[in-house]
């Protein structure tokens, strides 16, 4: 494409499937303790 | 939904529902904009149709070239039939499932010690007294803790403590005894401990360094940043400052963990928004991984951020992104937890959806054994939920916190930062609004401002990958 650049290969919605077993970290275990910054943490099926 | 936005040069299109990012020229960036206006028009069949590129052409033909107008729409087709633009919210219907869901406790923040050798003048935890009174953690509550979480976990094979204060290392004979009796456990339960300690650093030595790195798969030490703002609100009991106590032990551990599986964490609050000086400064003392928070405190509180700060706070972190792509570039590079965020390898939708786990999945643990949701409620009566000899005996609390979601919360609904803060800290909420169901809005601001430099900044070290 000609106008776009697109960071992403994966979407969300692909993760509906296989996501769901709970086995990644717990947000507030890592550094923040104040915040809830659960977009950056990862997916332990990916590490 | 889509969120765009300019920022360092960088024209950005997140795509909220499929977590798309395209960065794009000058021209897609309106056609878009122009398409965002009329939702109607979203769908792949009506993009295709002739009237869309017709409007185009009648709203921006005064800019750009009919050819190029045409072009660029035929991209953003081609982005709404892969399902990565103006992508229709599915997720919401999974909701329903995500609020029933079984959930089993998989992560306890253990208060080893309601007790601070530091008396930080922002301290949530009132230094370390949390509303009552100054207590050791028991080796026998910390193992019935323990026992709870491994029979109250399920299938779940990773298990978290983080050991918590307080100040955790002020017992820590009882954090030893503690992770050798959860490893004399693992086995017999199929359970992996991941242990975690947050700390001060100033009884930190040799022998704490060696069992921490022996024990700990993460451990995450409290500093400020510079000298003077270090000092200024982290003292100890007698008004001296920490700071030259504290660095040198904490830049020998971050050193003997290869600097790795720490982060060192520091608060901002108004009286240095120009925290960005604060990040650089742990860079420059060597620290590879780094946090710094927003202070939360009572709106009374002369450090509190104000809503009046917001544009010099959102100035601080552009400054800081552009930094920081700066030095990673020049081969200097640094890891600041909040602008970390994978757009492949993030966290699932059910995570997204289901947020930080707190009265849920995530319980803290006071020195008597007492649970409660999390951290920042510990000492809030109307939020006690169990102990470690009865287990959970009010239900009806994990209750709410399962239902608090991005779509149980007015202001969400319309946000396009919902799937990376999943509705933002429940304990925020309650403090500003009295109930969880709600926001923080400060804190929304600064989570949004974090989430657009996070993306830039990956735009911008793409395009560095790419020039090779």
């Amino acid at each position: 494409m000609k106008h776009v650049k697109t960071l992403n290969t994966q979407t969300l919605n692909n993760t509906v499937k296989k996501g769901g077993c709970g086995e990644c970290q717990t947000s507030c275990q890592s550094a923040c303790k104040t915040s809830c910054t659960v977009g950056n943490q990862t997916c332990e099926q990916k590490k | 939904m889509v969120h765009q936005y300019k920022n360092n040069g960088y024209n950005i299109v997140l795509d909220v529902n499929s977590g798309a990012v395209h960065v794009v020229d000058g021209l897609c960036y309106d056609v878009i904009a122009e398409l965002e206006e009329a939702p109607e028009s979203q769908t792949a069949e009506h993009l295709k149709a002739p009237e869309t590129l017709e409007r185009l052409k009648e709203k921006l033909g005064g800019t750009y070239d009919a050819k190029d107008i045409e072009e660029a729409l035929a991209d953003v087709v081609e982005l709404a039939e892969a399902g990565r633009l103006f992508t229709p919210d599915t997720h919401e219907c999974l909701i329903e499932e995500v609020k029933k869901r079984k959930t089993v406790v998989k992560a306890l923040c253990l208060h080893i010690a309601h007790d601070c050798n530091l008396a930080c003048r922002y301290c949530f935890a009132e230094e370390g007294e949390y509303h009552g009174r100054r207590a050791l953690m028991s080796y026998e509550v910390g193992r019935k803790a323990l026992d709870f979480l491994i029979a109250n976990s399920g299938s779940r094979r990773n298990l978290e403590v983080d050991f918590f204060g307080g100040e955790p290392l002020m017992n820590w004979q009882v954090v030893k005894d503690l992770v050798a009796y959860g490893r004399s456990q693992e086995k017999l339960h199929n359970k992996r401990f991941r242990f975690t300690v947050t700390t001060n650093g100033v009884l930190l030595n040799d022998e704490i360094q060696e069992f921490v790195n022996k024990e700990m798969d993460n451990v995450v030490l409290s500093l400020d940043g510079r000298k003077e703002v270090n000092d200024a609100m982290r003292p100890f009991r007698n008004g001296k400052g920490s700071y030259d106590l504290i660095v040198p032990k904490l830049q020998k551990l971050a050193r003997s963990r290869n600097q790795e599986k720490y982060y060192i964490r520091g608060t901002f609050t108004r009286n240095n928004l120009d925290f960005a000086e604060d990040i650089l400064h742990f860079a420059d003392l060597g620290f590879q991984q780094m946090s710094i928070e927003p202070v939360v405190g009572e709106e009374t509180d002369p450090y509190a951020i104000r809503e009046e700060d917001i544009p010099a706070i959102k100035r601080e972190y552009d400054r800081l992104a552009q930094i920081m792509i700066d030095r990673e570039k020049k081969g200097k590079g640094f890891h600041f937890f909040h602008f970390m965020i994978d757009l492949d390898g993030g966290p699932c939708v059910a995570k997204r959806l289901s947020g930080c786990g707190s009265g849920t999945e995530y319980l803290a643990v006071t020195p008597w054994g007492d649970f409660y949701p999390c951290h920042q409620f510990v000492g809030q009566e109307a939020f006690l939920m169990g102990n470690v000899e009865e287990g959970i005996f009010r239900p009806e609390i994990a209750d709410e916190f399962r239902s608090c979601n991005v779509y149980s919360k007015e202001k969400c609904k319309n946000c396009f930062a919902k799937f990376y803060c999943s509705g933002g800290c429940m304990a925020n909420a309650y403090n500003f609004h009295g109930t969880i169901h709600d926001t923080y809005e400060i804190g929304c601001e600064m989570q949004r401002k974090r989430v657009e430099c996070a993306i830039m900044m990956k735009a911008a070290l793409a395009e560095e990958d790419s020039e090779g």
